[in-house]
């Protein structure tokens, strides 16, 4: 789904100008708990970074230490250049140039929508405010309702406003706490488009939460993935889909199925045959585990088989079929939509042709054989 | 005072888990810190001095008898307000008669009569001078034998009718919001109706039950006005007597442990009955328990006892403090214009005015400051300012005195002679120190409700469009908690001009206030010229039980649709 998109939405450059955003060993703890663990990341100018993974990972600690409302108790964190945090400064937010955007929006309920839009300006002389509120609320095509109040709009229109009011104050990054998830389902591909765009056209530098996957994937230029605390990959989004780096990344990031396999002399067989070569690994002689996902897996009714049809769901274009090999272990596999084959049918089960799929050792990837496997085998 | 507590929400209610920036501002928090250490100040006051003393000149005298009374009187109104309070919630609850509806919010009216006002209307009627016993004397002779009025049975039972409610609203709260959907699951497991309330409803209410009775126990334990009406000598009577008696600090000390410790088993006796359970969530929506029709002789049996205890409590007192009003109005219209009834008014208005505004300011700022954060020390901090509502007048009032003391000895060390010279002639200052560690948590839990319907977010993205502390109170935080601080106001406003104990302990040689004026002209059988300054003050209470009768109104509507 992403990688046709992948070439189009290069992050922009960085030349001269320092990163918008800068996370160097940031470690925040609570008590015994790890809230985060030595983050690193960077984002350029203009470049839209998604944060994800399961709840309790440590995505909202990340954007709350960035927004200044939690103090990191390590690391150094820089935006656009200056440092606000390291281990004996620490910048109050509202000093920091960084808007906020919630999933709840908000917006303050006893102000209109102009006063919103101009509670981030109080420095400015007040014709340079009206006109910038006018400016930003053109850009979300809300000029026509300044003068309402929060509740007497639409939830689209409410996060339309919470985006024009975090970036009326020019800030240098601007932090998006899920602020699709309390939409209509209808309604969110829409405003999601909306507000991707708004945030490119101004170049904006954007740092989005989701636990959605399909969002995190489509929207970012780049994907950061976490877990407990901790960043297990952060890539372009067809790196984090099609090369991930742990096993957590490729069952949280799509579905995926694993089948213990063994490389021998660059070539991967598993349970359901030889899956591919692998080139490089000639001298390895290794157990490994291999990421299947379902797109991946091809069926063949054959009534010699010994893999059997054991569920079928039907998802609209594509239908999921659930494969129990001879082992016992489950495959799946997305057939178009006019392909369904009873339960109980016998099927020979292969992996589709030009797939490179990733190759794990324990619950790490690995791109090149280990060294110790190398040795034993030469 | 505690009722405001049930004012703010009569139900009990989960601790929201509330997130706040980790950051904290150093100023915010040391404001909640100051205030928490400004409202535990008395009482850690008390208790060091108070056991500090202790091997000093023997304990004061007659004092297992006090605290046999007290302790009599406590579990007489105890048991006094479980009945009556009990069975009206249950009867209202599980049974449809003649007037019910009404009665239901009616019932709550005796919250709005203090008891030192109840106390003197009973004595005039019923003591050896009144139209009872003089009626009795007529019609059997005048050796009649009839039980002694001014006696701990009669304290117990003005104080039961003036404190049920308490324990009414919150069995009731249990009985119809907590449990429904309870009710229901028992119903359809195969409980009959009276299986059902005896293993599942009953159970349920213990918790509310427990806190009722401790409110109740609380009140009891903090008056000294009404039950000397009645020659009754509770171990708070005894800090007050020894005080103004002897003004000997450290016997008036020791007592005041004493209250402190019977203060301590009250609320570890509600933990205790409540047992390890919790019950706050809401049972779910559900039908619940349907009332049963009582017709006949039943139905107007079941309206007569609501009847009799809104009467007793409220109607019949009300009714007679009018029919004196009128009648001195009448009698003497110059006494309509006494000044002194003028200048104990503009007292009364000035002292709760000041605390009002002092307590809802306070509020405002410990509920900012929580906000701002600063972690578990500002956390605990907002939460120690609510205690003060825990601890009996007697106790804070002498904590009051010792901590002026204190400053005293401070002043004099840093040569000031004679200190502040407020201890011994007592001040306003002190009552208005009192009014505020007794009042502080009302105030604060109707702020607080407010601030917890704002989203944390909102102060964040205030936070990170450049608006500092003081700009997010006044431009955000204050629009919106505006509605909780009038409530704050006007609760604190009227249990100040209410009070009586700390008054009474705490003022200075002179200043009087409608409550003290009113239990001194009662002390002295003014019946009459007590009246209409008593009936001011029932006006004012009446206000925070109209509010009171609106919000439990509003929660009771959706289980009402479901019926």
């Amino acid at each position: 789904m992403s990688v046709q998109a992948a070439s189009a939405r290069r992050a922009p450059r960085a030349d001269g100008t320092p990163p918008a955003l800068v996370l160097d060993r940031v470690t925040k703890r609570y008590g015994a708990v790890v809230g985060a663990s030595a983050l690193e990341l960077t984002a350029g100018p203009g470049e839209l970074v998604t944060l994800i993974g399961p709840s309790g990972c440590g995505k909202s600690t990340t954007l709350r230490l960035i927004a200044g409302l939690e103090r990191p108790d390590e690391g150094t964190i820089r935006i656009a250049g200056e440092v606000v945090a390291d281990g004996r400064r620490f910048q109050e937010p509202e000093r920091r140039r960084v808007g906020l955007v919630f999933q709840d929006h908000a917006l303050f309920p006893h102000l209109t929508v102009a006063k919103n839009v101009a509670f981030g300006l109080d420095g400015l002389p007040r014709a340079a405010r009206r006109a910038r509120v006018g400016e930003v609320l053109d850009l979300v095509r809300l000029g026509h309702l300044a003068g309402r109040y929060p509740h007497e709009l639409s939830g689209g229109e409410q996060q339309r406003v919470a985006l024009a009011r975090a970036l009326a104050p020019r800030p240098a990054v601007v932090l998006l706490d899920e602020p699709f998830s309390s939409l209509d389902e209808s309604l969110r591909a829409q405003v999601r488009r909306d507000t991707v765009a708004t945030l490119r056209e101004t170049g904006t530098t954007g740092v989005l939460v989701t636990h959605d996957q399909t969002e995190a994937l489509s929207v970012g230029h780049r994907v950061v993935v976490m877990r407990d605390g901790v960043i297990e990959q952060a890539d372009v989004p067809e790196k984090v889909f099609e090369q991930p780096a742990t096993r957590f990344v490729a069952s949280f990031m799509g579905d995926a199925d694993f089948l213990p396999a063994h490389v021998h002399r660059a070539l991967l067989t598993c349970e359901i045959g030889v899956v591919s070569t692998v080139p490089g690994w000639g001298g390895s002689d290794v157990d490994v585990d291999v990421v299947l996902r379902p797109h991946e897996v091809a069926l063949d009714p054959d009534p010699g088989a010994t893999a059997r049809v054991s569920a079928v769901e039907y998802h609209g274009a594509f239908v999921l079929h659930h494969v129990r090999l001879a082992s016992g272990r489950t495959l799946r596999s997305w057939q178009p939509h006019n392909v369904r084959l009873p339960v109980g049918t016998a099927v020979t089960v292969t992996v589709a042709a030009g797939t490179t799929p990733t190759l794990l050792i324990g619950d790490t990837a690995v791109t090149s054989p280990p060294a110790a496997a190398t040795g034993a085998s030469g | 005072m505690s009722e405001a507590a049930v004012l703010a929400d009569p139900r009990p209610r989960p601790r929201r888990p509330r997130r706040a920036p980790g950051t904290g501002r150093p100023a915010w928090s040391a404001l909640v810190v100051l205030a928490a250490v400004l409202v535990t100040t008395p009482v850690l006051a008390v208790v060091v001095d108070g056991l500090g003393s202790l091997g000093e000149g023997g304990l004061p005298r007659g004092i297992g008898q006090m605290v046999l009374t007290t302790l009599v009187l406590m579990l007489g109104v105890g048991a006094g307000t479980l009945v009556v309070g009990g069975g009206l919630a249950w009867l209202v609850t599980a049974y449809r008669f003649p007037l019910r509806d009404a009665l239901v919010w009616l019932l709550v009216l005796p919250l709005a009569m203090p008891a030192y006002i109840l106390g003197f209307v009973f004595l005039s009627v019923f003591d050896v001078a009144g139209p009872v016993q003089s009626g009795l004397r007529a019609a059997l002779g005048a050796d009649v034998w009839v039980p002694e009025v001014r006696s701990l049975p009669g304290a117990i039972l003005v104080l039961s009718l003036t404190l049920y409610p308490y324990v009414y609203l919150l069995a009731r709260a249990a009985l119809v919001e907590q449990a429904a959907g309870t009710y229901d699951a028992a119903r359809t497991l195969g409980a009959g109706r009276t299986r059902a309330l005896r293993r599942v409803l009953l159970p349920l209410a213990r918790p509310s039950l427990a806190a009722g009775l401790s409110l109740v126990m609380m009140e009891t334990l903090t008056d000294f006005a009404t039950v000397q009406y009645f020659n009754v000598n509770t171990v708070s009577v005894g800090v007050y007597l020894v005080w103004k008696g002897t003004f000997d600090f450290h016997s008036a000390t020791q007592l005041a442990v004493l209250v402190l410790l019977f203060a301590v088993a009250v609320l570890a006796g509600e933990r205790a009955f409540r047992g390890r359970a919790r019950f706050h969530q809401r049972g779910g929506r559900g039908q619940g328990l349907q009332p049963q029709r009582l017709t006949g002789w039943r139905g107007w049996g079941a309206t007569l006892l609501g009847a009799a205890a809104l009467a007793a409590g409220f109607l019949v007192p009300v009714l007679q403090l009018l029919v004196w009003a009128v009648g001195e109005a009448v009698g003497d219209p110059a006494s309509l214009a006494d000044p002194r009834f003028v200048q104990y008014l503009v007292n009364s208005a000035v002292v709760a005015a000041v605390a009002a505004a002092a307590c809802a300011a306070l509020s405002l700022a410990i509920g900012h400051g929580v906000r701002m954060g600063g972690g578990r020390l500002v956390t605990s901090a907002a939460q120690l300012t609510t205690f003060g509502y825990a601890v009996p007048g007697a106790v804070v009032g002498i904590g009051v005195l010792i901590a002026f003391a204190g400053l005293d000895a401070l002043l004099e060390r840093a040569g000031v002679p004679g200190g502040t010279g407020l201890l011994v002639t007592g001040s306003v200052l002190g009552i208005l120190y009192a009014y505020v560690v007794r009042f502080l948590a009302p105030a604060y839990q109707a702020v607080d409700a407010s601030f917890a319907k704002i989203s944390p977010t909102l102060t964040w993205s205030a936070l990170s469009l450049g608006a500092g502390p003081l700009r997010i109170l006044a431009r955000v935080h204050l629009p919106l908690v505006r509605p909780g601080a009038a409530v704050a106001l006007v609760l604190v406003l009227i249990d100040a001009v209410k009070e009586l104990p700390i008054v009474l302990l705490l003022r200075p040689f002179g200043f009087t206030t409608v409550s003290v004026w009113v239990y001194e002209l009662a002390r002295e059988n003014f019946w009459e010229k007590a009246a209409l300054p008593a009936l001011v003050i029932v006006a004012a209470a009446v206000v925070p039980v109209f509010f009171l009768v609106r919000q439990a109104r509003a929660a009771d509507l959706p289980g009402k649709a479901g019926r």
